[in-house]
């Protein structure tokens, strides 16, 4: 437990002071905040689905965990490649405790930087329905995060170059971005387009988050929750498998 | 020193696909030696210490870390040892003291214990007054000093270093093996080093291997292998037992054939 929550607070202690890291991750969402949410706002205002802040706002949140938590996984191969990976692969642990420590870091690290953005959508005007419901939502990004983070670390694990790391970028992080109904609505989509959102995790997540946070939800959030809940023990077991088959 | 070998390497091999890093090694270390293990550029040195480090299987062969077996007994083996890698493995965004803590949970060292073991290592590597800075800001041989540290804050038996003192100053280098030195005497710790550096392998160790294309070619002290090669420094004794071909190339037919002569002619 102890391995664990050194792991945990190293990656905790490395977000705190990496300032840049912390603004930098804030470019993406802020602009898909400002431009989509204010730019496309007339027209989704116009075809009777309310505000578009108030739809979008959840989907950025979602984003901004994503990218986070994937980002962990560039992280693992950054120790890879200057060594301080191989610091834990001969320490006498199990790789189970290493993985777990590190999976859950960069999922709070996610789950922080999600919270920042959250703060952001408030000043910019978003309103959720019920303050109550806020700490629910929460426990969903913090699903989100843990499953990303795990799948990251997964990824981590198998690449040997940090060249890598762009190819799953574009091949896998943007694909889950878009396809998840971060920033339209899922009700009338074409059917491949349809299916293809069914099987992205991040769907029922960025789903659940704005079930909770404004009412409005595609699947329900019970089982937005409950396919989170099934992937996240999938990811965790998948990335701890392939944590376990690292050579340093 | 104890009878029984802390290490012992016997007619291990190690193949990646078809490609053999190490073939037929043997080798013993003594408790509370100074072992240097040379050779050139990709001699299998790396792949030797990876082994005995838990973080490579042999392909065949058997070898010993305290009588227990690297590969099956991997948690056992890794409490025994400290290990400072041929790259740089500190966390760079963390400071001095930060870097021995998470070493000291992870190795299972209690907390009161880690935090003395840590000041005694800290003041004695000299960074003491260094302690709560981020590593990112020190020099390549406070670096070197701190994994060092780090490495023995466990109290192991057996400390590797893979070719510590690369890239460092003379006077780093210098201060470095004098604490590898005093470290040894102190602590009884046997040290297994590998270093290009001959000067230092003649200073420091008590007994040297030689390994080239993945075979050990001489055992002996520094006095021994000069003899072996009648030549004057261990430098030139290890020219003449490994040749002077570079060795990131492949060398050539008649060169590896010299280096079978030189083997035989002993």
């Amino acid at each position: 437990m102890t391995v664990v929550f050194i792991l945990w607070l190293r990656e905790l202690k490395k977000y705190l002071r990496s300032r840049v890291q912390i603004v930098a991750s804030l470019g993406a969402p802020l602009m898909y905040l400002g431009v989509l949410g204010f730019g496309l706002g007339p027209v989704f205002r116009r075809a009777g689905e309310g505000s578009y802040l108030q739809f979008i706002a959840p989907g950025v949140i979602g984003m901004t965990v994503l990218f986070t938590a994937m980002f962990s996984g560039f992280t693992m191969l950054w120790d890879r490649q200057f060594g301080f990976l191989k610091e834990t692969l001969v320490a006498p642990v199990p790789r189970l405790a290493i993985m777990i420590g590190r999976t859950l870091g960069g999922a709070t690290v996610a789950v922080l930087q999600g919270t920042l953005i959250f703060v952001v959508t408030l000043i910019a005007g978003f309103r959720p329905e019920s303050l109550l419901a806020v700490p629910l939502a929460f426990l969903v990004i913090a699903l989100i995060a843990v499953i990303f983070s795990a799948l990251a670390t997964a990824i981590g694990s198998s690449l040997k170059e940090m060249q890598g790391f762009q190819m799953v970028m574009n091949f896998l992080v943007m694909p889950t971005f878009f396809l998840s109904g971060a920033i339209y609505p899922l009700e009338g989509l074409p059917r491949v387009l349809g299916a293809l959102t069914r099987v992205d995790p991040l769907t029922y997540g960025v789903d659940g988050v704005r079930g909770l946070l404004i009412g409005r939800t595609h699947f329900g959030v019970a089982l937005d929750v409950a396919v989170l809940l099934g992937v996240g023990v999938l990811f965790v077991l998948f990335g701890a498998w392939r944590f376990s088959k690292i050579e340093a | 020193m104890s009878d029984r070998p802390i290490i012992r390497v016997a007619h291990v091999v190690k193949s990646f696909g078809k490609v053999t890093a190490v073939n037929d090694v043997s080798f013993d270390v003594q408790a509370g030696e100074i072992f240097a293990f040379l050779g050139p550029n990709g001699a299998g040195k790396t792949t030797t210490i990876k082994m005995l480090t838990t973080l490579l299987r042999p392909t065949s062969g058997s070898l010993e870390l305290d009588g227990l077996d690297p590969a099956t007994h991997q948690t056992e083996v890794r409490r025994r040892f400290g290990v400072v890698f041929q790259d740089p493995s500190l966390d760079s965004d963390l400071t001095a003291w930060e870097n021995m803590d998470v070493h000291g949970v992870l190795y299972h060292v209690p907390r009161r214990a880690r935090r003395e073991r840590s000041e005694t290592l800290l003041r004695m590597f000299e960074l003491w007054e260094r302690r709560d800075d981020l590593v990112k800001t020190f020099s390549g041989g406070m670096k070197r000093r701190l994994e060092i540290a780090r490495g023995l804050l466990h109290t192991p038996k057996v400390l590797f270093l893979d070719e510590p003192t690369l890239g460092l100053d003379p006077q780093s280098r210098n201060q470095m093996w004098t604490h590898v030195r005093n470290l040894n005497e102190a602590e009884h710790v046997t040290v297994f080093l590998t270093t290009h550096y001959m000067d230092e392998a003649d200073r420091v160790a008590d007994r040297i291997a030689v390994i080239d294309h993945g075979r050990i070619v001489a055992t002996g002290s520094s006095a021994e292998l000069k003899q072996q090669t009648s030549t004057g420094s261990l430098e030139a004794a290890f020219l003449a037992l490994t040749g002077t071909t570079i060795r990131d190339e492949s060398a050539t037919a008649a060169d590896q054939m010299r280096q079978v002569a030189r083997v035989w002619r002993r």
